[in-house]
């Protein structure tokens, strides 16, 4: 691979280390009552926002709490990233087009777990109510969006990528990017030398 | 000698004909006057769309309910009524055990205050927004409201006072706020103190007082007192650039009457403006000068991380007297009864308005200082020097019109007078003295208001007029009608009647500052990880309950939408029951209140992070309900519970619980 090539894989693989210190998802909830809005951040290692706001709110329609605790994946998603990281780096000294394709599958499937990770979390969190609530709607449940707008009752609830998302999707196109020019570059060159 | 019974006769006849005209001959008011004065776009200008924030706050005295009441400029709509120097059974303030504290003062617990000026802290000789203070004028008080909350954060007793009327004027950084005396009493031991009312001249002294808050914690103590001739001190302003260090106090009743004031204290043509120089008294004071006289007072403090009043009891208080000190006060010559004693953004100019005169005089600070130092006298008033009236006269506003009371100013060199007898505004030019308009108010203007109008910065868009009657102005409600103040733009050259709108108690004084001053100070809860009250649960864990003798106190929270505990048993007639609660949410706008059936001791609401105590007694066996009294959730009208109240004698143990669904299936 091209020099160029190398660098712009490193840069990628390095920037993916700023997920572990910048929100990655956010949740933007608004009501009539909340015109000002509540939202929660989701890190690589913890919540922040107004997580004792909603989860206060949850209670009339038995929702379950949200404590940072309660989820495995801040443990070893702060790993997973440093892990990804490293690989890309070696990846990039390495040089080779069959690394840079490792990496962009490996990260590829890292994004669709992560999102079906959070989507079944989704799920449960939205289905699995208490049965004593206080207020119970025939056939409502109250799983947040994936990505995108829902409304649930008197909620308007928005689930969006935050700056870490966006890196997350930025360095998996500047290595689809790479590795399309690479493939590009490789393929006249091949009658020449054969 | 000059014509006072002539001139008493001819005011006292034109104030009597005005309200025999305004009270006999309704009828003959030309109809639409009052209408035809209000602009096309009036309504435009002061309209505030839904959802949408006033441009300034305004700051205005309760009177006679002794609190303290917020509006927002343009539109007139009251934000709130803080409580101040009366009890409020709606919050518990003055009810609750935290709160009585507030209110004490050497007399006992005084449930209500009339309260009069309200003045906002500078910095720099410019409204900062970080404290509103506010004079109780029948026991002489002076309390501070902390512009973050919104609430009463301190109140200080005056010793040696009677009527706290001039006051609480500030000096240019808030390092004083001043009390001058309306009435003047001997002071002393008991027996200097009980003497006949006829000996006045020999006996009643006034005096003024500095007052300084701490600029932390807003804490006041008295800085020192300056003990005066018997006189009525009635209001006062902190001189400002040039006159920067000078505190100015009108006065009247240098008759020194002592019966039937209307007449006898009208005597004079010409009262007094007294002229402080405090750097200097603060000076004699550092140095030790002056002495401790006899003056306990309380000082009262809220403790918002106890959430709680702390009062500090002073025995005494440092007096300096102006025979030992010259150089500390002068006398100013002034017509007929100063009310207003107003000094200009500039403080190059000091504005007296005698109340029975028809001349404004304006003083210069330049001229002062000149008489001083020269020596120009015209005598002496009880040992103080006066200065000689001609030799500090800037000039006179001639032919203004009747019974000036009060002057504001806006940023272009203009003043504006209230005047009581003509009802009316008048507009001036502070340099040239001459009259540039005049808008009549709807009825007998007392004080006026401009946003930073006393301060060295006027945001001089309104000039809002307090009035003393509304007569016909609102629809009637009976022989007690509403109190009414009027709005009038002033940023063009005519000034327009743009509103009227009704206010709460008698508004005095009143001050305005733009809205973004205050709004980033606003807090909106109390962080439950920072209350420190000795009887806090800070979650459902904590909760309790303990017997101490007959006294028992019960821990106990709010959170939407239940109280925990809310099944209290074992409590037996001759108990007294203190309901420690605190409000466990974090969240802005949710308050909770708590309301026993038969509690003498009205109700608490509590803000969020907020623990207070409501005392209860029983007065009966069987079963009391207690509940949630502001609508906290869809839930709210769940939120209740019940204490068992069992005879003297009984067994009953002593529990206090939370009873789930899971315990009963």
């Amino acid at each position: 691979m091209k020099p160029i090539s190398r660098i712009m894989i490193a840069v990628a693989a390095l920037a993916l280390l700023v997920l572990l210190f910048v929100p990655i998802w956010r949740i933007d909830l608004q009501a009539p009552q909340y015109p000002e809005g509540l939202f929660i951040q989701i890190y690589a290692d913890h919540f922040a926002g107004d997580v004792e706001k909603i989860n206060g709110l949850n209670h009339y329609i038995g929702m379950g709490t949200i404590h940072d605790e309660m989820f495995p994946e801040f443990v070893y998603l702060p790993k997973v990233l440093i892990g990804l990281a490293v690989f890309g780096v070696l990846a990039a000294v390495w040089g080779k087009r069959q690394g840079l394709f490792a990496g962009l599958i490996t990260l590829t499937v890292f994004g669709l777990w992560a999102l079906y990770d959070m989507y079944k979390w989704g799920y449960s969190y939205g289905h699995d109510l208490d049965p004593r609530a206080a207020i119970k709607v025939e056939g409502q449940a109250y799983q947040p969006p994936l990505i995108g707008h829902k409304k649930l009752l008197n909620f308007d609830a928005w689930s969006t990528p935050d700056t870490g998302g966006w890196i997350l999707f930025g360095v998996l196109a500047l290595l689809a990017g790479v590795y399309f020019l690479e493939l590009r570059r490789k393929r006249p060159a091949k009658p020449i030398t054969a | 000698m000059k014509r006072p019974l002539l001139m008493t006769g001819t005011t006292l006849g034109v104030i009597a004909g005005t309200f025999l005209l305004m009270n006999s001959l309704p009828g003959c008011r030309p109809s639409g006057t009052t209408k035809s004065v209000v602009t096309g776009d009036a309504a435009s200008r002061v309209y505030v769309a839904p959802g949408t924030h006033d441009e300034f706050y305004n700051f205005v005295s309760g009177g006679f309910s002794g609190q303290m009441a917020v509006y927002g400029i343009p539109s007139g709509r009251l934000l709130r009524e803080i409580p101040v120097f009366s009890v409020d059974p709606e919050s518990g303030y003055g009810y609750s055990e935290e709160t009585k504290g507030m209110l004490s003062t050497t007399h006992g617990l005084i449930p209500w205050d009339d309260s009069h000026h309200s003045e906002l802290s500078q910095t720099d000789g410019v409204p900062d927004g970080k404290w509103c203070f506010i004079n109780g004028n029948n026991t002489p008080r002076i309390a501070l409201i902390d512009l973050g909350t919104f609430r009463t954060g301190s109140i200080i007793e005056i010793p040696n006072s009677a009527g706290n009327h001039s006051s609480p004027f500030t000096t240019g950084n808030s390092e004083y706020i001043v009390a001058g005396t309306r009435f003047s009493i001997p002071m002393g031991d008991e027996a200097a103190r009980d003497v006949p009312i006829k000996t006045y001249k020999e006996n009643f002294k006034g005096n003024v007082s500095f007052i300084h808050p701490e600029p932390e914690t807003g804490k006041m103590s008295i800085a020192f007192q300056i003990v005066t001739p018997g006189v009525n001190f009635d209001l006062s302003h902190a001189g400002k650039g040039p006159s920067e260090g000078w505190f100015f106090f009108s006065c009247y009743n240098t008759e020194q009457a002592y019966s039937l004031l209307e007449v006898n204290a009208s005597q004079r043509d010409k009262d007094f403006i007294m002229a402080v120089n405090w750097k200097l008294a603060e000076q004699l004071a550092k140095e030790g000068k002056g002495k401790r006289v006899p003056g306990k007072h309380h000082s009262n403090w809220w403790n918002h991380k106890t959430h709680s009043t702390e009062t500090t009891v002073y025995d005494d208080v440092l007096q300096l007297d102006p025979k030992d000190h010259p150089g500390l006060l002068y006398f100013m010559p002034c017509p007929k009864s100063p009310h207003g004693c107003d000094v200009d953004p500039t403080g190059k100019y000091i504005v007296g308005s005698g109340k029975l005169a028809a001349l404004i005089p304006v003083f210069s600070f330049e001229k002062i200082q000149k008489a001083i130092a020269a020596n120009d006298l015209e005598g002496d008033f009880a040992g103080i020097p006066v200065l000689k009236y001609e030799s500090v006269l800037h000039g006179e506003v001639k032919k203004p019109g009747l019974g000036p009371l009060h002057t504001e100013f806006d940023d272009k060199g203009n003043a504006y007078t209230s005047f009581f007898v003509s009802s009316e505004i008048v507009k001036w030019n502070v340099e040239k003295l001459e009259v540039l308009d005049r808008v009549p108010t709807y009825y007998s203007i007392g004080h006026l208001s401009i946003p930073g109008g006393d301060s060295k910065k006027p945001w001089g868009k309104y000039v809002i007029a307090y009035n003393k009657i509304t007569k016909d102005r609102y629809l009637p409600t009976g022989p007690e009608l509403t109190q009414s103040a009027q709005m009038y733009s002033i940023d063009g050259d005519k000034m327009e009647l743009l509103l009227d709108f009704p206010t709460t108690g008698e508004p005095h004084y009143a001050q305005a500052i733009p809205a973004e001053l205050v709004k980033p100070r606003e807090v909106k809860f109390f962080k439950i990880e920072e209350n420190e009250h000795p009887f806090v649960a800070k979650g459902e864990k904590e909760t309790k309950i303990e017997r101490r003798g007959k006294e028992v106190h019960v821990w106990m929270t709010t959170i939407r939408s239940h109280f925990a505990p809310d099944n209290i048993e074992g409590i037996k007639l001759g108990d007294e029951v203190y309901f420690h609660v605190t409000n466990l949410e974090q969240d802005w706008d949710v308050p909770h209140g708590f309301a026993i059936k038969g509690a003498a001791t009205a109700e608490l609401l509590l803000m969020p992070g907020e623990t207070q105590t409501l005392k209860w007694v029983p007065t009966r066996v069987g079963i009391t309900p207690f509940y949630c009294t502001d609508f906290c959730s869809a839930l709210h009208q769940e939120m209740q519970g019940y204490i068992r109240v069992s005879p003297a004698n009984s067994s009953v143990p002593l529990t206090a619980q939370t009873v789930s669904v899971d315990a009963e299936l």
